[in-house]
């Protein structure tokens, strides 16, 4: 008996489909995988299970008895949970009040001693008690919100859990976690439907999965059935020759160099130097301090000691303008509130920078000539979008990374620092984005990389640092770079040749 | 051993340079405060007197209720533009009820006070409807409001003050509650019924779903609609709570001042979101507390005070108050930028 069956499912905005008759069910009792193109359909196909959209077409059963999900409470008393790919926190609000939001709503008083033993024991049983249910969302890491988004989930009796690319944020520590629960609930019974790019999380963890492409059902599989090259084939409809295309790049001179960088009084200081037409990864855990060596170069945050050379001269940028009118560009982890501007259209937001090379005199824009470069720019990317004119905030999730890749390969940079660049991206987008990598290291750019993904540093990087607890903890090149020697070195532990 | 203390000593200066900096911006509005009033003293031997003190309070309650409301929107992420109008309307409602009453008293006076607070009520509601059911930006239909309740306030008596007969019981009991104080203490009742009025509302917006809800709307919108809650209603609420309070305000204004005037209350609605947004409020909703945005009502009167007791003209006091309001802004910009780096 499904659990749950979706069928003929059909939603479109705005004139354009987003899902065309899509067919889904899942039991209880399994961990049901549901994979495809950014893009091809999936957030859209949860949100309308869990009511925070109306499906035009189609027909939800939960066993067995048809259901009309209108609105998400419909949903949430029927058993539906949804951890959303995009943060649905209250940021000015506690953890606790976060994690029980509808529960406030059916209260008069709150008490609030209640409220934070209840989100506390949540917290514990996934594992993080070392998150306070008094303090502040805003204020807690990244990974940390997803956790609470996670317990807010996990708050109601559910039945069906949908979790939305859940480790999309998270390290593998966190992320193990999260593993281990799924498991206990699948245990318990419940439908848990999971939605990732990454495949072998994808292997690790599901019974079935179910593939979309353009918003219609490809079919659905057990997992045991299929290998990593199967899967991509029916989720991209093509072969992936290569998923790490060969570059062809000229090293040259050093352009960029830290000397005893310093980021805070006392912090470890930094030396590292990556030279035109090389690709140059940083790997480490999350809070290894990755992100602030990107921001401190690119004038985002404060230097505190040492020196940044850039082509041989001394450079201290005061403010992103600085960095970016000496030729260094930035693609942000947090492309929600730093990378993409999401009320505003593809077209700006491509456009979006200090040096548009595009720009009339006076700073008047010629927008057939923008247009053109754009466009360009989006089908080689194989962006999925209406058209230029759409908002940027209603791609999904991986094509708004496109995005705010776009605006520097516009604007073209000597130096380019990417954090975590494939975050949220489709198989087949990463080997574009891969690509766009290469073509700007062959044309002489620098590329500083940091990323999460073990096999991309290893595929894309020349030279790879890795980072422990603030400091460079060392650097891998050619024979050395595999995972277990990554791993060592981003514990902690003692490299050895 | 000494070269180590040497060098210690100024890093622990720093660091407790650095923390009492910390706590200085933390709490940079009740800092603020003190300081005008000690200032206030030194300036002038007439401010530290009871007698300046409670008239001073006196003045301010209005402002207090209508900031209050206007804290509700803010929170929200809305902005209510109406309050100075609606204030006018009700207090030219009292001042028109209370004569047109077929009984008198205390019985009669509440009526009235309840008829006036539903006008109130009930132009708020239409903002409300207007902001959470037809999605309309709230600064368009609240501006919009703002002058038409304007118009009304004008309309109701020709453009003229409504008087009421002084010896009329009701009336009596009207003035005596805007004029005099407990007895004893000497506290004027307008104060005191604000204080209870905030003090309420400080309980619901810590303590009750509705005032979590209300904040956690401001905060994220989306994520309350996804917990199936209804977001439309706290909005809605909002700018109701808001319309009321500020007609309860124009009520205040007419029992200090035996008059119902059309004038009342403009350029209320600046002074409000001034007192909000010294106290910290968030204009993008979220953030926001009572207790400091009475604080900023507070601040605000005492400029005015201590300006009009100097004899300022009016012209330098309207400078100094806004270089004041930019101050106080400024402050808590540093404060967050030294907690939360661009
Ligand atoms: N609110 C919206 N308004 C307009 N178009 C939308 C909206 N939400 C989604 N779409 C469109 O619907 C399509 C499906 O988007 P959806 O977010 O479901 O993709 P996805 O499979 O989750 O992709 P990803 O892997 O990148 O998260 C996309 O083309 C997207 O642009
Ligand atoms: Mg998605």
């Amino acid at each position: 008996m499904e659990r749950l069956s979706m069928q003929g499912i059909s939603k479109a905005f705005g004139g354009i489909a987003a899902l065309r008759g899509a067919t889904f069910s899942a039991r209880a009792g399994e961990v049901h995988a549901l994979m495809g193109e950014n893009g091809a359909g999936k957030s859209t196909l949860m949100k309308i299970l869990s009511g925070a959209y109306h499906h035009d077409g189609g027909d939800i059963r939960i066993d067995g008895t048809p259901v009309g999900i209108h609105t998400p409470q419909d949903a949430i008393s029927r058993g539906v949970s949804v951890i959303y790919q995009e943060f649905s926190l209250a940021r000015h609000l506690t953890v606790a009040e976060n994690i029980l939001l509808d529960r406030l709503g059916r209260q008069r008083l709150i008490d609030h001693r209640a409220l934070e033993m209840r989100a506390a024991e949540l917290l514990a049983e996934m594992g993080f008690p070392e998150i306070d249910p008094r303090g502040t969302v805003g204020d807690l890491p990244v990974a940390f919100q997803q956790v609470v988004e996670i317990c807010k989930a996990l708050s109601r009796e559910c039945s069906i859990l949908v979790l939305d690319e859940p480790t999309a944020v998270l390290t593998t520590y966190e992320a193990e976690k999260l593993f281990a629960l799924v498991g206990r609930l699948r245990a318990r019974g419940v439908c848990i439907i999971y939605i990732s790019h990454r495949l072998d999380e994808v292997f690790a963890l599901c019974d079935r999965v179910t593939v979309l492409k353009d918003g219609a059902t490809v079919g659905t599989w057990p997992v045991a059935e299929l290998d990593h090259e199967r899967l991509t084939n029916l989720m991209i409809g093509r072969e992936l020759s290569d998923f790490f295309p060969s570059r062809e790049a000229q090293i040259g001179p050093i352009i960029l160099e830290l000397n005893q960088l310093m980021l805070a009084p006392g912090a470890p200081a930094l030396d590292l130097a990556v030279r035109r037409g090389e690709v140059l990864g940083i790997g480490g855990l999350v809070g290894a301090g990755r992100t602030e060596v990107l921001r401190a170069i690119f004038g985002a945050d404060p230097i505190a000691d040492g020196k940044i050379l850039l082509r041989g001269q001394p450079f201290r940028p005061h403010n992103p303008g600085d960095a970016v009118r000496a030729g260094i560009g930035l693609v942000p982890e947090d492309r929600k509130q730093q990378g993409v501007l999401l009320d505003l259209p593809i077209l700006t937001n491509a456009l979006m920078t200090p040096v548009n090379p595009h720009l009339w005199r006076l700073g008047l824009l010629r927008d057939r000539r923008e247009r053109k470069a754009v466009r360009n720019l989006s089908q080689s990317l194989r962006l999925k979008a209406a058209s230029l004119d759409v908002e940027a905030g209603t791609l999904s999730g991986g094509n708004q990374q496109k995005v705010a890749l776009m605006k520097w390969l516009v604007s073209g940079c000597e130096v380019l620092l990417l954090d975590e660049p494939t975050r949220g991206v489709d198989v087949g987008a990463k080997v574009e984005i891969y690509r766009v990598i290469n073509e700007l290291a062959a044309q002489g750019t620098a590329v500083v990389m940091v990323s999460s993904e073990m096999l991309e540093l290893i595929g894309m990087c020349d030279r790879v640092l890795v980072m422990h607890a603030g400091a460079i903890a060392g650097e891998l090149a050619g024979a050395s770079l595999t995972e277990e020697n990554i791993i060592e070195l981003a514990m902690g532990r003692e490299h050895v040749h | 051993m000494s070269t180590e203390t040497a060098n210690l000593q100024p890093a622990e200066q720093r660091r407790r340079g650095m923390i009492a900096l910390a706590w200085l911006i933390k709490y940079n509005i009740y800092v603020m405060l003190l300081t005008l009033i000690v200032a206030s003293s030194l300036l002038s031997e007439h401010f530290l007197t009871v007698q300046n003190v409670f008239n001073l309070l006196r003045q301010l309650a209005p402002l207090a209720l209508v900031s209050l409301g206007m804290l509700l929107v803010i929170l929200t992420g809305g902005i209510d533009l109406s309050v100075g109008s609606v204030a006018a309307i009700g207090g030219m409602a009292i001042a028109m009820t209370m004569p047109a009453m077929p009984i008198e008293g205390a019985g009669a006076l509440v009526f009235c006070v309840l008829a006036a607070t539903a006008c109130g009520v009930v132009l708020g509601a239409v903002n409300g409807v207007l902001v959470a059911g037809f999605g309309m930006a709230s600064f368009v239909a609240t501006l919009a409001m703002m002058t038409m309740a304007r118009g009304i306030a004008y309309m109701l008596s020709n453009g003229q003050p409504v008087r009421f007969p002084r010896e009329l019981p009701t009336a009596q009991i009207l003035t005596a509650f805007g004029a005099k104080g407990v007895p004893g203490i000497g506290l004027p009742w307008p104060v005191v019924g604000a204080l209870v009025i905030v003090l309420l509302f400080t309980f619901l917006l810590r303590r009750s779903s509705w005032g979590r809800l209300t904040v956690a709307t401001g905060s994220n919108e989306t994520a309350v609609r996804l917990a199936g809650l209804p977001v439309a209603r706290y909005k809605f609420l909002a700018y109701t709570i808001c319309g009321g309070l500020s007609a309860l305000a124009g009520i205040l204004v007419t029992a200090r001042t035996a008059v119902g005037t059309p004038v009342t209350g403009a350029g209320l609605e600046l002074d409000a979101i001034a007192a909000c947004v010294i106290g910290g409020a968030l204009l993008s909703g979220g953030k926001g507390s009572v207790i400091n945005t009475m604080v900023g009502v507070l601040i605000l009167g005492l400029i005015g005070n201590i300006m009009n007791l100097m004899s300022v003209p009016a012209y330098p006091q309207q400078i100094i108050k806004g270089a004041i309001i930019i101050l106080a802004v400024l402050l808590q910009g540093v404060g967050a930028a030294a907690r939360q780096r661009v």
